[in-house]
């Protein structure tokens, strides 16, 4: 019952949050100087104002700003995000034609980031003062500090053009045998640098956090107490510490999963993959509103939804996060 | 008289060695082009939408009456005849016989009356098909286009992608061509290439149509344009072979470095009709200094070119002294190009009153750019004018709409632009230097506020100029006068090259670069 209090009075903050993400993100668009009619004129090569104002008629943009943002909530409230001014396609088409593509990229490479990461806490914290241990230091610190674009450009020189082991982009090659195996192999085969570029940012994140925790846990208590009933090195570690130090690492999974658009935008680029990321950065620069906006809203949907998860998660994981409610 | 002869004999023996050259390398037909996009096309129906992004698939799908060669000699593509009438008023094409469209309707006259039409009224170049009143189709192989006067831009603007000819039976179902739900899907064009797919973002494929109406071609099976933004990844995809090719590459750093392999040719060639230039514009309709052309003269000649060719292009860019490319046969090479002349700029500006105050400075300007490719220019402008006492603060937009806005509105000193020609300079000229054409918030527009009753005039008269002589004489005198008053400073070229491997033959290297069609490029092997 409690829980299902909770569970509800969290919806209820995450639709009043998702109502005032709609207006600032709405405000703010339009606060930018130009719109979508000088873009349009641009990828033309140019236009003359007569072609501007139609452009603008057409869109509605010669409406006034409250006009629009009624319009604007009054439609998505009815779950339309609008029609896209640059693809001419409804944006709620174009958000779920982008998403598969950009989940398999992103949940693909926090997995493996997270499966690695928390192996490679766990192991430097057992020997925190081995050689390996500066290994896994020095590879995190790497990872989080390159820039995404420089990693994915290197990895490409490196397996792509030296050794080419590697198509250089996209998701799938377009002269592959139209057979589920093959086209699987073929996505997989496409998938090997984006993923390693992506996860090598996340893989930082939580082997660093992971092996913090875990040499907290390993100085407690109960961890001398579980040594002195004479358990073996193994079981302490799985069962007493990495049990109590997982709770942080899980948190910032959830909050990373909620970044999947944000992550993606460089990786996409790069390795030009199809995904919510190349379609973010298309619209950005084409002052695609709907589009944008779209994104936007979906991102926000995303960060509540995840951190409804977390929450639960966490529940399951650590019981003392249950009697708080 | 031998002499002569002599010379004569040697060009008929090179002549024979070329055609002997060109039968070794008998076309072979099949195969699928990789071909490189730098940007993903909004749609594929060039009539109702400009650019590059959606012209290099648009023309493949779509064929327009006329095509060109590399000389800029129109020759016949679905017109096989056309004839201008004695006043030049009239233009009578005549169709191919037996073309056909994608779904195996035939290409009649109404369909390029239909085509005519739908362009003029939706494309953004106004000035292609401004004096064509109407167009008679007397027969289904006969169109006559009637036009208000003489008008020698239209054989350009019958090229290329700029008048495809589209089906009256699909897009004339009265629905808003601009927003057609056929201009992404289920095309049905007149071209050497019919729609496979569409995915923006990720590819355009094509393949053969097999009824195309020139007979044994396109060679090719296949197109696939795959989309990929960063020019790094595309160069590193054109050297490991998985792009046979790839136009309209401008990072001059990667173009260097692809020259250096042997299994690629990086080549400038091919983009004279398209007339990239890039130029430093000045607001001369604005109150200060700028307003005086001693100053705009002075500026010019304080910036290096050479090094803007040489170091910021590396070598890879042409010089530009007017606002016609250097690669059109309108050209005029013989005005002033404001070589470097610091003592002159110094003078100029003396003259034109502006002493150096205490601090050496005479006065203050701001540069804007807005596209990231001339920020090396921009940066440069600032320390080159800064020898001369013009105190220069640059703004670097990053985002397009920002920029437009500001210039389109004429809040601005300086900006350093990248404006095409677009093949007749009634086309994509003019539109700079008309008077008529100063038009708040329009990009490219006259966003300089130039005006010359003198230019006005001289582009008048040019524009329905038929003989080509007497119109060469005009442009020559205009660029002249451009020159002179200096309302832009035209620096170079864009350096855009096209990268193909050895593996292809006859790449696109007319005047229309990737907007030509590949009916004739073929795999080798």
């Amino acid at each position: 019952m409690a829980l299902l209090m909770t569970i509800l009075q969290r919806l209820a903050y995450a639709a009043l949050l998702l109502i005032a993400v709609l207006v600032l993100n709405f405000s703010m668009m339009n606060l930018a100087p130009g719109d979508v009619a000088d873009t349009i004129a641009a990828s033309m090569g140019g236009a003359d104002a007569e072609v501007m104002a139609q452009i603008r008629a057409e869109y509605g943009l010669d409406q006034p700003f409250l006009v629009q943002l009624a319009n604007y909530i009054g439609r998505v409230l009815t779950f339309d995000l609008g029609y896209s001014y640059f693809y001419n396609q409804p944006v709620t088409k174009l958000i779920f034609e982008r998403l598969p593509a950009t989940l398999l990229l992103v949940i693909t490479a926090q997995l493996l980031a997270l499966i690695v990461g928390v192996l490679l806490g766990v192991f430097s914290a057992r020997h925190p003062n081995g050689i390996a241990n500066y290994f896994v230091t020095l590879l995190a610190l790497f990872g989080y500090a390159a820039p995404v674009f420089w990693t994915g450009i290197l990895l490409l020189i490196a397996f792509s053009l030296k050794i080419p082991l590697f198509p250089v982009g996209g998701m799938i090659d377009v002269t592959v045998e139209d057979n589920f195996f093959a086209k699987a192999v073929d996505i997989a085969h496409h998938m090997v640098l984006p993923v390693i570029t992506l996860g090598s940012i996340f893989l930082a994140l939580y082997s660093r956090l992971c092996r913090a925790s875990m040499l907290e846990v390993l100085g407690s208590d109960y961890i001398r107490t579980a040594k002195a009933k004479g358990l073996t090195q193994r079981e302490i570690t799985l069962k007493h510490a990495l049990k109590n130090a997982l709770p942080p690492v899980v948190t910032l999974a959830g909050l990373q999963f909620s970044a999947v658009i944000s992550g993606a935008v460089l990786v996409e680029t790069v390795f030009s993959w199809p995904g919510l990321g190349q379609l973010a950065l298309t619209s950005i620069l084409a002052r695609d509103t709907p589009t944008i906006l779209g994104i936007l809203f979906f991102s926000a949907l995303v960060v509540v939804v995840g951190n409804l998860l977390t929450d639960m998660v966490l529940r399951a994981i650590d019981p003392r996060v249950r009697g708080r409610a | 008289m031998t002499k002569h002869f002599k010379s004569m004999l040697v060009t008929t023996a090179v002549s024979t060695l070329l055609a002997f050259g060109a039968v070794a390398e008998e076309p072979v037909r099949g195969g699928t082009l990789i071909h490189a996009m730098t940007q993903t096309p909004r749609h594929l129906n060039p009539a109702v939408q400009s650019g590059i992004a959606t012209g290099a698939p648009g023309t493949q799908l779509f064929a327009a009456p006329l095509r060109y060669d590399e000389d800029w000699t129109p020759q016949p593509y679905l017109a096989e005849s056309w004839e201008w009438s004695e006043d030049g008023t009239q233009m009578t094409l005549k169709l191919v016989q037996g073309a056909t469209f994608h779904d195996g309707e035939p290409i009649t006259s109404e369909d390029v009356a239909f085509s005519v039409e739908v362009v003029k009224e939706n494309h953004p170049f106004k000035t292609m098909f401004a004096p064509v009143t109407s167009v008679d189709t007397p027969d289904e192989h006969t169109a006559v286009l009637n036009l208000s006067q003489p008008h020698p831009a239209l054989l350009l603007a019958m090229s290329s992608q700029l008048l495809p000819i589209i089906p009256k039976h699909i897009y004339g179902d009265g629905e808003d061509v601009k927003t057609h739900p056929r201009n992404s899907e289920n095309v049905v064009g007149s071209g050497p290439f019919k729609l496979v797919e569409f995915k923006p973002d990720q590819h355009v494929i094509v393949e053969r149509y097999d009824d195309f109406f020139m007979d044994g071609r396109p060679y090719l099976d296949k197109i696939v344009y795959r989309i990929i933004k960063d020019a790094s990844s595309r160069a590193i995809g054109l050297e490991n072979g998985e792009l046979h090719m790839s136009t309209f590459e401008n990072t001059v750093r990667n173009l260097k470095r692809m020259s250096e392999n042997e299994n690629l040719t990086v080549t400038p060639e091919g983009y004279a009709a398209v007339g990239p230039l890039n130029w430093l514009a000045f607001n001369v309709g604005s109150d200060g200094p700028l307003a005086d052309k001693r100053v705009r003269q002075a500026i010019a000649y304080a910036i290096d070119k050479n090094f803007i060719l040489n170091a910021i292009m590396l070598g890879l860019s042409e010089d530009a002294k007017t606002g016609i490319h250097p690669g059109s046969p309108l050209y005029n090479p013989d005005v002033n190009g404001y070589d470097l002349d610091v003592d002159k700029a110094n003078a100029l500006l003396d003259e034109a009153g502006y002493e150096r105050g205490a601090d050496g400075t005479r006065f203050s300007l701001t540069i804007d750019h807005g596209n990231p490719t001339t920020k090396p220019q921009a940066e440069f402008t600032k320390a080159a004018l800064s020898k001369v006492g013009i105190d220069v603060t640059v703004n670097s937009y990053v985002d397009f709409p920002t920029w437009a806005q500001k210039i389109s509105n004429h809040n601005f000193d300086m900006t350093w632009d990248t404006v095409f020609n677009w093949g007749d300079p009634v086309i994509g000229v003019h539109r700079t230097y008309s008077s008529d054409n100063i038009k708040p918030g329009v990009i490219w527009s006259n966003t300089q506020q130039y005006s010359n009753p003198k230019i006005d005039a001289l582009m008048e008269e040019a524009g329905r100029e038929i003989d080509p002589e007497k119109r060469r004489a005009m442009y020559n005198e205009f660029q002249e006068i451009l020159a002179e008053d200096l309302p832009v400073y035209w620096t170079n070229t864009v350096p855009y090259h096209t990268v193909y491997s050895n593996e292809v033959g006859n790449p696109p290297l007319g005047i229309w670069a990737s907007g030509s069609p590949y009916d004739l490029v073929y795999l080798k092997q």
